[in-house]
């Protein structure tokens, strides 16, 4: 698809991105139904295949998930023609999605240091450790189950099982779990 | 004096591995990340934590306290964070840029040559063996830190009713997170607070 963009729409875009910034509670990825509501719905920058390839290579790819974002830029730049305004369309999108929650996590992860022996302080830290423990382990049951409950993913969730017994029990190495994983999906086992 | 019982149990804080410049921190992060396909939290533990010995569990379960309440990429708050920690805004920085910048030129390779494998099925198999056991990799986790419960001021039974309400919560009842973070949170946060004021502390 090829579409132009003036300079106002790549300022709009970077605007939208840091608004999404503060609003990322919980990941980047939170936001990504917005993303597809401005990108994708309202502005018509980006093709429904390429929001989606965005997503999937970048969890696909090792690193934070939300290089994701970078690569929605990419993909804005390069239906506005060519690499240059590519790398143009990533910064953007980059800096935008950064910019506004890293400056607020490293001003109150600094207020909170300094001040970290008060007792509002000390019990936010300890008693949100019970809700976080428990989200990561949420985390990986709506990961291995994805949208719905089928009994023919079976495979998958023994995989997810099987996974984090080893590494909950053992020192293995991180990087021989997801190999196999790879191996048994490439042979078509799942 | 540095034979009394104290000063055996307490070590100085000297004493503790640290990143020992920005280049380490750097180099560090950028090999955390990786490792960490689907996700780099699970590196992050182990490498921080269980190899380096950067941080304690129940530090690691603060810090991700705080990175998780914050907007903003869960794993790239906390790094940040350690590294601001250790260095300040230039510490922050080197982690961030170690977090961020190889893995962002290894996604944007993918992307170039992902248009040729789109289509292939091996590929997608491989792919969704690899998301499997990216979720086990983060349910492990969590499990291990669990045991960063055990002198935890609710008590053992306390933080269990917690945590399995979250978890029914999310993974069960599928809630927006934001209203469980304020919700059950907030809950945990001011029972916790009270029980710090009766114990004295």
């Amino acid at each position: 698809m090829s579409i132009s963009l003036s300079a106002g729409d790549w300022l709009s875009l970077f605007l939208h991105y840091m608004v999404l910034s503060l609003l990322s509670v919980g990941g980047a990825i939170t936001t990504a139904s917005d993303m597809h509501r401005y990108l994708v719905d309202s502005q018509g920058w980006l093709s429904e295949s390429q929001f989606s390839a965005s997503i999937a290579i970048a969890q696909a790819a090792p690193g934070p998930n939300v290089l994701f974002v970078a690569l929605m830029g990419w993909n804005v730049g390069l239906n506005a023609g060519g690499m240059p305004l590519a790398l143009l369309g990533m910064t953007i999108a980059m800096l935008g999605i950064m910019i506004p929650s890293t400056t607020l996590t490293y001003l109150a992860s600094r207020w909170g240091h300094e001040n970290r022996e008060l007792r509002g302080v000390r019990a936010f830290k300890q008693g949100m450790a019970p809700i976080v423990i428990a989200l990561l382990i949420a985390t990986g049951w709506i990961l291995a189950t994805g949208a719905a409950y089928t009994w023919s993913d079976w495979p998958i969730w023994s995989i997810a099982i099987v996974t984090a017994a080893l590494v909950w029990r053992t020192r293995i190495h991180l990087l021989w779990l997801l190999g196999a994983g790879a191996l048994i999906g490439w042979m078509g086992w799942i | 004096m540095s034979s009394s019982p104290e000063a055996r149990v307490e070590a100085p804080p000297e004493a503790r591995p640290q990143p020992r410049s920005l280049t380490d921190l750097f180099v560090s992060f950028t090999l955390l990340a990786l490792q960490g396909f689907g996700g780099v939290l699970a590196v992050v533990q182990r490498e921080l934590v269980e190899k380096k010995r950067w941080m304690t569990r129940e530090e690691f379960v603060e810090e991700w306290a705080v990175a998780q309440i914050m907007p903003g990429p869960n794993v790239v708050n906390l790094s940040l964070m350690i590294g601001g920690r250790y260095f300040g805004l230039p510490g922050a920085m080197a982690a961030l840029a170690g977090m961020l910048a190889v893995p962002l030129l290894v996604v944007l390779s993918l992307a170039l040559v992902y248009a040729h494998f789109a289509g292939n099925p091996h590929v997608a198999g491989a792919l969704r063996g690899m998301g499997a056991v990216a979720a086990g990799l983060i349910a492990a986790t969590g499990l291990k830190l669990v045991t960063a419960l055990k002198n935890h001021p609710l008590g053992k039974t306390m933080c269990a009713v917690f945590a399995l309400a979250t978890f029914a919560a999310i993974a069960l009842l599928r809630w927006p997170l934001l209203y469980v973070l304020l919700g059950l949170g907030g809950l945990a946060c001011v029972m916790t607070f009270r029980k710090m004021g009766r114990r004295g502390q």
